[in-house]
């Protein structure tokens, strides 16, 4: 058995036994849906359909319904892309960095985080699937030998790397995700009292009785997954990066790219845990184990990954300068002052201002306070892929070639659409899914929960007096 | 051989009850083989006497295979079978052009150990869609803790369930 400080705020708040967690969690499962659920997963459907027309449209008709040109040939697609899979990694950072960190919050928020590093994902594909524009030959990028003769992929490549990268992404992902649901599902499982119920979750339990040679081994495979997954988040946007930074375009050409896009990618991610889990304890009732503790861990990632972006953002503009390259001042001269100003300043204000303001305890603690500068941070981060592919691309070495680029309808609707595909998924998951890991959260009431907590500090005050 | 094996289960509420209640009743005798719990308790390897899982050593092994296999896909494709010249940066040796290959070297050493290992968990521990649990008690993946006994020669289930008992059990079957 572990043993915590008293000093430690609990992370288990009220009367909790191990019983009571089994309740609260599988209570939406159990349950019907209230009619916030059915309003929210009607809205995310009519998008997810939505998403399904627009994308359609696209392939059936071609790029050209995009506002992308000659000049600007990546802009909304890949600025979508890369937000969509930097919203993926704070659900790895928590269940594999902050198990090797051995951090026991991380334990009511990983199995949300990872549903949601699964959706992003799957929303980060299909962008680069409709960008390819013929999505029947998306299969080209795989290390297959073309029908056109014996040429194979170029593994020299960024691109390539970024096809590896993100599939094993999402599959390790998923099979780290899935391997902590069996035990969870065989809870669901046992407390089955309808049949149809019962199928389902033998199915989706594997079978699973929880023995102890069953145990040990999860606990390594675990301990395992979260150390090989550690280094693979840290590619991942490393590489994404790279698709930038191996080019010669001013402004995508800086060795900074790899630290600076991951630590943006945790930054927009953990933005998007609070934004979704702010909303998710209230709806499902688990105020007591996503606790004010919790969102305040959460917001000190923020700021410390906020402070990382911003401190980037301004290296970025000191380099340009110091590196006495006028193509590359011109990037980032044209970044702060030209036409796209608007989107830059959004971005700094949003990704480098607000964050700063979680610097006071009372902001880190506020629920109101948190939600809306996670919303800023999602905009923000959203606005920094933007700036840098757009204002980067719009004036590039020739004058005349310039151009702006405006986004149409299509475009701000596959984004929209995407929106309601990642909604629908996570509000099916909220529904079907247990949504905090019991089997892991339950090991740690003896030594985080209130009401044992308050029983030590009794037992120590005895003691002294 | 004589008859068919018999076992007895004694059911818990607690999990270091279960962790004082198998060196107890392997002293008096009992042969403990197994506990089913909610989640896992730490520990109970060793009070056990279960062998440390070898399953990392396996994922190791898989992961040095998918860092192979990449690096003869890698130089079969790009280097004997299609040497490519790019920029004036001819790929004509492997050695030369590692450094451009590691993500993927990378990548693949992570694919194929992650899932090389989940799919031996899964088939070493008997864990695939369809297969029917065997459920002890519907409370064991809820708070409760079921501990297998297999009744040896000459020992009576009475006096079992009796040690049980007085091992903290709440109740027993079998």
């Amino acid at each position: 058995m572990q043993k915590e400080s008293n000093l430690r705020p609990p992370l288990i708040l009220g009367d909790k036994t191990w019983h009571s967690i089994t309740e609260d969690v599988c209570r939406p499962i159990e349950g019907k849906a209230n009619k916030w659920w059915w309003l929210a997963f009607s809205f995310s459907l009519a998008a997810f359909i939505w998403w399904l027309i627009v994308v359609s449209y696209t392939v059936g008709t071609g790029l050209g319904v995009w506002g992308l040109n000659k000049t600007v040939g990546w802009a909304w697609d890949i600025t979508n892309f890369v937000w969509w899979v930097g919203i993926g990694h704070a659900g790895t950072l928590i269940s594999a960095i902050l198990l090797l960190f051995r951090q026991k919050w991380r334990l009511s928020i990983n199995r949300s985080a990872e549903a949601m590093t699964i959706f992003a994902v799957i929303c980060a594909a299909s962008f680069i699937v409709a960008h390819m524009g013929r999505p029947w030959v998306a299969y080209w990028p795989l290390p297959l030998a073309n029908q056109f003769g014996s040429l194979w992929v170029n593994f020299n490549s960024p691109l390539v790397w970024d096809v590896f990268a993100i599939s094993t992404y999402f599959s390790v992902s998923l099979v780290f995700w899935y391997t902590g649901l069996i035990p969870d599902f065989a809870v669901v499982r046992d407390r089955a009292k309808t049949k149809a119920r019962k199928f389902w979750y033998t199915i989706l339990s594997f079978g699973w009785t929880g023995t102890a040679k069953n145990w040990q081994r999860f606990e390594e495979v675990s301990l395992v997954l979260a150390g090989i997954s550690t280094p693979l988040v840290l590619s991942v946007h490393s590489v994404v990066s790279m698709d930038f930074a191996t080019s010669v375009v001013p402004g995508w050409h800086t060795t900074i790219f790899p630290p600076y896009f991951v630590a943006g990618a945790i930054f927009s991610g953990f933005a998007m845990v609070q934004t979704l889990l702010i909303i998710t304890r209230k709806v499902l009732g688990l105020e007591e184990y996503i606790t004010v503790y919790h969102i305040d861990m959460m917001n000190r990632v923020i700021l410390i990954t906020g402070s990382i972006v911003g401190v980037a953002y301004i290296t970025e503009f000191f380099i340009a300068w110091y590196s006495g390259v006028e193509y590359e001042q011109y990037a980032f001269i044209n970044r702060a002052t030209g036409p796209y100003w608007w989107a830059y300043w959004s971005m700094m204000t949003c990704n480098v201002i607000t964050p700063q303001l979680f610097w006071s305890k009372r902001l880190r603690e506020s629920i109101f306070a948190t939600f809306i500068i996670s919303i800023f941070v999602n905009v923000g981060m959203w606005f920094e892929r933007f700036v840098i592919i757009v204002t980067s691309l719009h004036r590039d070495y020739i004058p005349s070639s310039w151009t702006m680029y405006h986004p149409t309808w299509v475009e701000i609707g596959i984004f929209i659409g995407s929106l309601g595909l990642f909604f629908t998924c996570f509000l099916l998951f909220t529904r079907f899914f247990p949504v905090i890991a019991m089997s892991e959260l339950k090991t740690i009431i003896k030594s985080s929960g209130e009401k044992s907590k308050k029983a030590q500090v009794l037992k120590s005050k005895e003691v002294h007096s | 051989m004589s008859a068919a094996k018999k076992f007895i289960y004694g059911i818990f509420n607690d999990d270091e009850m279960v962790l004082n209640a198998i060196p107890q009743l392997r002293a008096q005798g009992l042969n403990v083989k197994d506990v089913v719990s909610p989640f896992p308790i730490h520990g109970i390897d060793e009070v056990l006497g279960l062998k440390r899982t070898r399953i990392s050593i396996c994922c190791f092994i898989y992961g040095m295979t998918g860092s192979c296999l990449a690096m003869l896909m890698i130089w079969y494709m790009n280097i004997f079978d299609w040497p490519m010249d790019i920029g004036g940066k001819p790929s004509f040796a492997f050695y030369k052009n590692l450094p451009a290959y590691v993500p993927i070297i990378f990548e693949s050493t992570v694919l194929c150990a992650a899932h090389g290992m989940v799919i031996t968990f899964y088939l070493r521990s008997k864990l695939l869609p369809g297969v029917e649990p065997v459920i002890l008690d519907p409370r064991q993946a809820d708070d409760h803790f079921v501990m297998t006994v297999q009744v040896k020669e000459g020992q009576s289930s009475e006096a079992i369930k009796g040690m049980f008992m007085q091992a903290g059990a709440v109740e027993t079957k079998g």
